[in-house]
């Protein structure tokens, strides 16, 4: 159905199938620069990296509009650059500069961005959920139909978070879409290590949420999933969930030496590169011309060269300033 | 206080109640949420007939699921609402000490000013009703601990009627820690009371001969046995923290440095208590204006047994709290 969309090539969906495209390249370009600068100790701390994984980000984005408020993990960089924090100010953050959007006090983890509804940034394996349920509350009581899309790692749903808060936005019938980003591995610790039962979708179904699986390597799958879901969310009908099934290429974190994984798997997974994939699918379909491509790489190289200047310009909080912002005050901006 | 003033005799728990009433009629932004706030009237009746009148939505009763209502408490904080959270009591409390110490206490800081979490938490706290070691922690202290809270303890019907007012006007997290043996207290709400400070300690009873510095159901014990002294010759001062972060410095340090003596009264176990920093305070501060060394008198360090008359052996009472002025002192006792 959707192929035949694409193949027709109207201009307005080759416009949006070729802007799938540039943020899948957007967020490799930058967790690439991200590494090497993380190499070159520009960035430090624990930095996680969602090569691999940009299908979902880029995907499930499509189903929000600006109002929707968005709750991630310590993998969150592609979910905030796609979501509309700049780059920039995602960059700076990462160095630790004021200009950052936490003001370097959050580092990669820790990516905070009110304008753009972007509620972190959570560090604690399952500790987004609740949030995610009672941003969703908040705006059931107040009569507003946004939704609150909430993205976690496989290893969230062993935590009892993860069951105390399907049950609630269930039972309340909240409107938060759970985006389970099921890579197989939570650190070094498999799922089918760790779960009983590794089907997800039938843990969310026997909250009576409707689930479904999806193929996180395919954007236009996930752009699917996700539209359809948000749809069912903001029509009041309670939470649904997502299982997004996909795989992250590099290690767990910059400090990963992967002793739990065969290399041989690894490379099976990426003969499905989600960013691959979708490339060859528009070329076949006529969509993306060697212009196209090279018009995105540059773009996409700008951006992150951009990001690195502002970073590096960047200047650091004084020290005067270490309290700031443990309690709210009036000089906050 | 205006001793003509016309006063309203009421349980610790009518305030509390009277206090939630006026706030959820005062902003259609607060909500009560918790385990059996609605239906059963709270587990320490202090909702009781709320949900008769202000229905279900605002008097909401959640699942046994600490962290998710905690965290659905903070996300609603984020997302425009005022909710009050109650957890039952404090022990279980620590279902969630990860949303409250993780999320409530850090996401201002994290995000760097960005989200405040505008949140108030209730629970019971406290021992002496022989309810076994389980329900009767004080882990206030603990709680003091943590930057980016506020920690209450309304020991009298006038803060029990008021703190909720100021805690519902704070743009940050706060814990309010209710006393079990205090709901049941009868005392005079003074006509003309209103909102009370949180940032400040009272005194409740001046002297000039020794600082008893307490909080919460201490409080009362003290009182006793500042009554008790006076016969003696001892005229002792109360002093109640009320408020245990932030700590007011000023009038501890000046009422020691009237006094000249201090004994701090402290239901947590002595070891890592708010009563040591009270008394590390009182070194830093008034090292030379103190004739003797700080006393205190707290739990003794094991979990509270369910026999009364070892419970009550664990925790501060009348005649200890007597008996170390007296040693304190010294011969003029
Ligand atoms: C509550 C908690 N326990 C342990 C950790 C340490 N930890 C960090 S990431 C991680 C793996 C999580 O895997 P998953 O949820 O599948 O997300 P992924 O990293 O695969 O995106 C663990 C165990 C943590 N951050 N939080």
């Amino acid at each position: 159905m959707a192929l035949q969309t694409l193949s027709q090539k109207s201009q307005p969906r080759a416009e949006h199938d070729l802007g799938l495209l540039r943020d899948m390249i957007r967020i490799r370009r930058f967790e690439e620069k991200c590494a090497e600068l993380y190499s070159a100790s520009k960035i430090r701390g624990f930095l996680h990296l969602y090569i691999g994984e940009e299908a979902v980000a880029v995907g499930a984005m499509g189903a929000l509009g600006p109002d929707d408020n968005l709750v991630a993990t310590y993998r969150e960089h592609g979910h905030a650059l796609i979501r509309g924090v700049p780059a920039t100010s995602i960059l700076a953050e990462m160095y630790g500069k004021q200009e950052g959007c936490s003001r370097g006090r959050g580092g990669s983890m820790h990516i905070f961005d009110a304008a753009h509804r972007f509620y972190g940034g959570n560090a604690i394996v399952g500790g987004g959920l609740p949030i995610a349920v009672g941003l969703a509350l908040a705006d059931k009581l107040q009569g507003r139909s946004q939704v609150t899309a909430c993205f976690f790692g496989e290893g969230a749903v062993a935590e009892g978070e993860f069951h105390e808060c399907m049950n609630l936005a269930a039972l309340w019938k909240l409107p938060v879409l759970f985006c389970c980003e099921n890579n197989l591995y939570a650190m070094g610790t498999a799922l089918k290590r760790s779960e009983s039962e590794t089907d997800l979708c039938l843990k969310a179904s026997s909250y009576e949420i409707p689930a479904w699986p999806v193929d996180g390597m395919d954007v236009t799958a996930c752009e699917e999933a996700a539209k359809r879901a948000a749809l069912a969310v903001r029509a009041g009908d309670g939470p649904c969930f997502l299982e997004f099934r996909t795989y992250r290429f590099r290690a767990h974190s910059m400090f990963d030496p992967q002793l739990y994984r065969e290399k041989q798997e690894i490379e099976e997974w990426k003969k499905r590169d989600p960013i691959e994939l979708y490339q060859n699918r528009l070329r076949e379909q006529g969509t993306l011309s060697d212009a196209d491509l090279k018009g995105i790489e540059d773009e996409s190289a700008a951006e992150v060269a951009k990001a690195v200047e502002f970073a590096e310009a960047g200047t650091w909080e004084p020290i005067e300033d270490l309290t700031r912002f443990v309690y709210s005050d009036k000089t906050n901006p | 206080m205006n001793a003509s003033a016309k006063t309203a005799r009421m349980t610790y728990r009518e305030a509390m109640r009277q206090a939630i009433r006026e706030a959820l009629q005062r902003d259609p932004r607060v909500f009560l949420m918790g385990e059996d706030v609605g239906r059963y009237g709270g587990c320490y009746a202090v909702s009781k007939g709320l949900l008769e009148e202000f229905g279900p939505e605002r008097i909401r009763d959640t699942p046994l699921s600490e962290s998710a209502f905690v965290g659905a408490g903070i996300g609603a904080a984020m997302g425009g609402m005022r909710p009050i959270v109650e957890i039952m009591t404090v022990n279980f409390s620590l279902l969630a000490l990860d949303q409250i110490m993780n999320n409530a206490a850090t996401i201002l800081h994290m995000s760097g000013g960005q989200f405040n979490i505008p949140l108030v938490i209730r629970m019971a706290t406290g021992a002496g009703r022989q309810v076994g070691a389980q329900h009767s922690h004080s882990l206030e202290g603990w709680y003091a601990h943590i930057p980016g809270l506020k920690i209450l303890a309304p020991a009298v019907i006038e803060d029990a009627r008021w703190m909720l007012w100021t805690a519902l006007e704070d743009p940050d997290p706060v814990l309010i820690f209710e006393h079990q043996t205090l709901y049941n207290m009868e005392g005079e709400l003074p006509a003309g009371s209103g909102p009370v400070d949180i940032e400040k300690a009272i005194v409740r009873r001046p002297g000039t001969d020794v600082s008893l510095i307490s909080y919460g159901g201490s409080l009362h014990k003290v009182v006793q046995a500042a009554e008790q002294l006076a016969p003696m010759g001892i005229n002792a001062e109360v002093v109640d923290l009320r408020v245990l972060r932030p700590l007011d410095n000023a009038t501890i340090i000046e009422s020691v440095t009237r006094t000249h003596r201090a004994l701090i009264v402290d239901e947590g176990w002595r070891s890592g208590s708010i009563s040591a920093e009270v008394s590390a305070r009182i070194m830093e501060g008034a090292f030379y204006e103190l004739d003797v060394p700080v006393g205190r008198v707290c739990t003794a360090e094991v979990p509270i047994p369910y026999a009364k008359h070892l419970e009550d052996a664990a925790l501060p009472q009348v005649p200890v709290i007597v008996e170390t002025v007296r040693a304190l002192m010294g011969s003029n006792g």
